[in-house]
């Protein structure tokens, strides 16, 4: 088969301007999830069961589901209940935008927390008796001891899920948002030209993968600083 | 709070402890009066580690009464804290904290919990820094000294805290052989200072030169309590002279 440059040409500019959406949906989910991850977290370290086992509950179905089916569920499900149209969340349930954002932050927020947790749990047992022997609260030796250590150590795995969060925002495009991958769907809807377009498609990500990449790289190196004995 | 306990600035009374089904300490009396300085020794597993721990509630004791400087250490002390940062304590991991310098691994806590500005926690970092004489590795992270820089570093983190009692936990069996002395002399200066001192050590000398009083322990019991020149010279319980048999003819 022949490839097609110039329609390559003409519908990347076209694709290009979904990165907006793409990018809004990567940030605030990313952003929105973290911060329900941290919520999850300390709900799952509290020592109280009655705080870790409604969180390992929503991690179970969170993480055991599609997040196809569950942007299904909150785009056509939850519309189906009238309390919830009547309600504060409509306003941005209303919106495909909204609903892809809730879901994915729910989702990567069930996957964060446990990547955060991993962290938290590799923190050496000696380093907290250490903080507590000098007299520090729990809240003391968490934010100054635990938290600081831990996200250097949950950083790989984390930007991990960042960049599958980065691809899990094409799913989106399911529901009629126009993002990279929604544009894409429709140009080869009109050009019946599924290999050029979806093939600068992949190369747009791997772009984007590749800058994540070397953010999050950037990220560690700093953070793992007091690790290398030379400085 | 009574006036017997007040006497004494670590009190021990009937002290149990256990590990699920093992018992780690098994009545335990110990009197400890201010700037006296006592070296704990025993067999691995014998409960020192357990005893000294028990004094600050890294570990909690299940039965019996801990007494430090007038307080009873029970689950309903309100400020746990208050107790802690008036007992320095040593650990033979140093546990620096990695992710901070050393002169902040010395300014934290003083910030934290005895609220002081971050000028004269400094002040007080670089006083103690030099006291232990690494004043030049202020600004390296721990990694990138020596494990006897790091135990000297560890001591004058404690210091900075301005404590009561300073508890050590085998600070030096962790070291390299030629660092162990360096660590030792550090803490020869502090006994001379009139530091209240219980050391958990393997090291006779250390223990025959500074100690008032020697405690042997074994199997979570304390077997033996005595001056150096009677624990090294004249010892009356049989395990602790295989001990001392053991320790002294390598």
């Amino acid at each position: 088969m022949i490839v097609d440059f110039t329609l390559i040409a003409e519908s990347l500019p076209i694709m290009l301007k979904g990165i907006g959406i793409t990018f809004q949906l990567l940030i605030i989910s990313g952003f929105l999830g973290l911060i329900l991850a941290i919520f999850l977290l300390l709900m799952r370290i509290s020592g109280k069961w009655y705080l870790s086992f409604p969180a390992q509950i929503y991690i179970y179905v969170f993480r055991g589901t599609p997040i196809l089916v569950q942007i299904f569920i909150i785009y056509y499900g939850l519309p189906q209940f009238g309390f919830i149209r009547s309600s504060i969340l409509w306003s941005i349930l209303r919106e495909p935008m909204g609903c892809a954002i809730v879901a994915l932050s729910l989702n990567t927020g069930a996957y964060v927390s446990e990547i955060l947790r991993g962290g938290v749990l590799a923190v050496g047992k000696g380093l907290i008796e250490a903080g507590s022997a000098l007299g520090m609260s729990a809240y003391q030796k968490f934010v100054y001891i635990t938290a600081p250590i831990a996200t250097r150590i949950a950083l790989p795995a984390y930007s991990n899920d960042v960049i599958s969060l980065l691809k899990s925002t094409a799913l989106a495009s399911t529901i009629t948002i126009a993002d990279m991958t929604g544009i894409a769907r429709t140009i080869v809807a009109n050009t019946y030209a599924p290999y050029e377009i979806f093939i600068s498609l992949a190369i747009v990500y791997l772009i984007f993968t590749f800058i994540l990449q070397k953010l999050f790289g950037y990220t560690e190196q700093y953070l793992g600083r007091y690790t290398k004995r030379e400085g | 709070m009574s006036e017997q306990s007040k006497k004494y600035l670590i009190q021990m009374k009937n002290v149990d402890k256990y590990f699920g089904e093992f018992q780690a300490l098994k009545n335990i009396n110990l009197e400890v009066e201010r700037k006296e300085r006592i070296v704990i020794c025993g067999p691995s597993g014998s409960g020192k580690s357990t005893l000294i721990r028990c004094l600050n509630r890294l570990e909690k004791h299940n039965k019996g009464q801990v007494f430090i400087d007038g307080n009873e250490l029970t689950d309903q002390i309100k400020d746990i804290n208050a107790v802690r940062r008036e007992v320095g304590m040593v650990f033979q991991s140093f546990n620096l904290f990695p992710h901070m310098t050393v002169v902040k691994n010395l300014m934290v806590a003083q910030q934290l919990v005895r609220k002081i500005s971050k000028a004269d926690a400094k002040q007080r970092a670089m006083h103690f820094l030099e006291r232990v004489k690494i004043p030049e590795q202020a600004n390296k992270y721990p990694i990138q000294l020596s494990g006897g820089q790091q135990q000297r570093v560890a001591i004058a983190r404690a210091l900075c805290m301005k404590p009561k009692i300073m508890l050590f936990d085998e600070p030096t069996s962790a070291l390299d052989p030629e660092m162990i002395n360096e660590v030792l002399e550090v803490m020869v200066d502090l006994a001379t200072d009139g530091m209240t001192m219980i050391c958990v050590t393997h090291e006779m000398g250390f223990a025959r030169s500074v100690a008032d009083r020697i405690i042997f322990m074994d199997l979570g019991e304390i077997v033996e309590e005595s001056k150096p020149s009677e624990f090294f010279g004249n010892p009356k319980n049989e395990r602790t002279k295989n001990f001392l048999e053991q320790i002294l003819t390598h």
